[in-house]
């Protein structure tokens, strides 16, 4: 099977700095290749015939799914670059600022000859540090970018305080705790940062844990089963185990956007993890929009790793446990007024 | 080699391949001729001699193609339409005011042209003229109706059927979803697309009843007419799905035939242009002709290579040519 042609998918609202990261991406010299497709003629510096202009044509699935979508035209526009693979090493695709991720990432889902060609590598969100906070509030379509993001780029750090800086870190997290915060300036990060970071294909859950640490926000005391709450929103049945923030970040919850993490050492049952999960998106599949998961069943050498967008999931047998590997499951998701005790009780009840 | 088939005959022997040197997106005839398209760039005709020509068409990505009956209509991403004969070179049809993917071409009964770039379909009329129609989406799939120079046209939340020299409205046949492919069955009465889903959609055209056509496991990336017209060959599922037209209702209430299973799914299907045969290429290299009326089975091409991207038969139907997405070019002589 020839290797799949990794996508990146560029998101970030109006004017937080798209078109300069782009750029950078294109002009820089690191040896890859890219087939662009973009939402604007003419922005980008770079005339090429693998810069291609896409129309950001969004088409409902019918498939009983109601928050199914996918990008028609992004899946034309990969049907006719994979003709001219060899000439191309990955693909970026440039949302535009109002865009909602998820007709994006669900698209490689979907579409089986997407699917078959291609791998989604990560989501990419830039977002205008001066000017996020106020987004968050007034614009669904920023919020949304923010929670679906695997890479953050925080852009224009030169134009605000240090304070203001912390601040807008801490609503970024309080959103998306396992997002890759980097701060830059005009986009000026080290590409391998933003590009080819297999983000999708979950090994960097395992990274997730140091970096939250690293950030040395809050703590949370560990239950005593291991599952954690990322953030408890406006339930503060648990506010007592949050620890004062450390210096200079913030802790701050969102009005309605959360991440939940859940882990065990219980090995699963797969029939009744399968059932439940399958359930669960069916039900709540409207506000989940980002699932991920590593998981360990009972008697399976494999670890098996999921993710989804929505109600569309897509899991697979990745490799053997490593012998000194800890057997852990875990599972993350970020959405909109999640049933955190639901999800919960829920995958407690998937033990083996 | 083991036979993967045993009840099957194999005709492997007879088939001669070659290099094209690029993913093959299309093939067709011109008289004897195999014309191949190649993913980027070139046709590459090969004669009853086996003799090759290699011919440069466009700039960059071919992303269509159509046989007409002595050219080849080919779509670019460098935004032109081109016709390419058998001796000549190519000439321009058409050249994208905006430089815009050429996303489908279709070739009409009496040679008229069709294409789409964004969200418009054009018609190369009779005498020269070239007309445009605005539509609510890009077009998934292009195909003329037998007669009158009318043009069924796919694209989300249904069809478009236009008579293109008339100044009458669009007739709308509304479906939900994303319809990627066109086919018009041969006597008019029928047009069937493939939608972004696994199934078809179909509308009987002279009452616009609605007509289901699912339980394929990948979306249906070919289609193809047999023979006598009176059933639909296409892929998508481990089995050459063959759905009956002969009734006045179409296939409604019928179960369609399913032909040649395998344990890869059939990406492209092409009915012989007289026998009851459908040849098949699947996923994993394998080609097979099948029977349509006993179930009788052909292998053409052992399977363990690319999977199989294109299928034509030439008017006689001794020669079947077949190319694969890592480009192989193959030509299956069955006189």
């Amino acid at each position: 099977m020839p290797e799949k042609i990794p996508v990146t998918v560029l998101t970030g609202y109006l004017g937080a700095g798209k078109t300069t990261l782009l750029n950078r991406i294109l002009s820089e010299p690191h040896g890859h290749k890219f087939a662009v497709i973009v939402n604007e003629f003419g922005e980008i510096g770079v005339d090429s015939d693998l810069v291609v202009n896409a129309d950001e044509e969004v088409f409902e699935m019918n498939n009983g799914c109601v928050c199914c979508t996918v990008r028609g035209d992004l899946i034309r526009i990969i049907d006719g670059l994979m003709r001219r693979k060899g000439k191309f090493d990955a693909i970026i695709v440039e949302t535009t600022g109002l865009a909602d991720p998820a007709p994006v990432a669900q698209t490689f889902f979907v579409d089986d000859n997407v699917g078959r060609l291609t791998k989604l590598d990560a989501v990419v969100t830039v977002a205008d540090a001066k000017w996020l906070a106020l987004r968050l509030k007034d614009a669904p379509e920023a919020k949304n970018q923010i929670a679906f993001a695997d890479v953050i780029l925080l852009n224009k750090t030169d134009l605000v305080s240090s304070d203001e800086l912390a601040e807008v870190e801490g609503r970024i997290r309080a959103i998306n705790h396992y997002a890759r915060i980097h701060r830059t300036q005009r986009c000026a990060v080290p590409l391998g940062e933003v590009l080819a970071r297999n983000a999708f294909d979950l090994d960097r859950i395992l990274e997730i844990e140091p970096a939250f640490l690293d950030s040395n926000a809050h703590e949370h005391v560990h239950g005593h089963d291991h599952d954690e709450l990322r953030h408890q929103g406006h339930d503060h049945a648990h506010g007592e185990q949050h620890r004062p923030a450390g210096a200079g970040l913030k802790h701050y919850h969102d009005e309605d956007m959360r991440s939940l993490a859940l882990r065990t050492n219980n090995p699963l049952d797969p029939d009744k993890f399968f059932r439940w999960i399958q359930n669960l998106v069916a039900t709540d599949g409207p506000q989940i929009l980002r699932s991920k998961g590593i998981l360990s069943f009972k008697d399976d050498p494999d670890r098996f790793v999921f993710q989804g967008v929505h109600m569309i999931l897509d899991g697979n047998h990745q490799r053997a446990w490593q012998p000194d590997e800890k057997r852990e499951s875990r599972l993350v998701f970020i959405g909109r007024e999640l049933p955190v005790e639901k999800i919960r009780e829920g995958f407690q009840s998937c033990h083996a | 080699m083991t036979q993967i088939r045993p009840q099957a005959r194999s005709v492997v022997e007879r088939s001669r391949v070659l290099a094209a040197g690029a993913a093959i997106v299309g093939a067709h005839f011109i008289a004897d001729t195999a014309v191949f398209v190649l993913g980027e760039e070139a046709l590459l005709f090969v004669d009853k001699e086996a003799r090759e020509r290699r011919v440069a068409v466009h700039a960059g990505a071919i992303l269509a193609s159509a046989g007409g009956d002595a050219r080849i209509i080919t779509g670019g991403d460098d935004g032109a339409v081109m016709a390419t004969e058998n001796d000549g070179k190519p000439v321009a049809i058409a050249t994208d005011a905006k430089r815009r993917w050429i996303d489908r071409v279709a070739v009409g009964p009496d040679g008229a042209v069709a294409w789409s770039a964004g969200k418009q379909a054009f018609v190369l009329t009779r005498n020269g003229q070239t007309r445009a129609l605005d539509l609510p989406s890009a077009a998934g799939g292009l195909a003329f109706l037998p007669k009158g120079f009318r043009l069924a046209i796919a694209h989300y939340n249904g069809a478009t059927l236009w008579f293109a020299n008339a100044q009458s409205a669009p007739q709308m046949l509304d479906w939900k979803g994303s319809h990627l492919d066109a086919a018009v069955s041969p006597d008019g009465r029928f047009l069937v697309t493939a939608m972004q889903e696994p199934t078809l959609h179909g509308w009987r055209l002279e009452d616009g009843k609605h007509m289901r056509m699912a339980g394929y496991a990948a979306r249906v990336r070919a289609m193809s007419w047999t023979a006598d017209g009176k059933g639909l060959a296409t892929a998508g599922s481990t089995q050459i799905i063959l759905w009956p037209f002969h009734g006045k209702d179409g296939p409604m209430g019928k179960a369609p035939k399913m032909l040649a299973e395998h344990e890869h799914l059939v990406g492209i299907v092409a009915c012989h242009p007289r026998q009851p045969v459908v040849a098949a290429g699947y996923r994993d290299g394998l080609i097979l002709l099948a029977h349509t009326d006993d179930g009788t089975e052909i292998i053409v091409r052992n399977p363990g290579e690319a999977p199989v991207s294109a299928l034509a038969w030439n008017a006689a139907g001794t020669v079947l040519a077949f190319g694969t997405e890592d480009g192989v070019a193959g030509l299956a002589d069955l006189a």
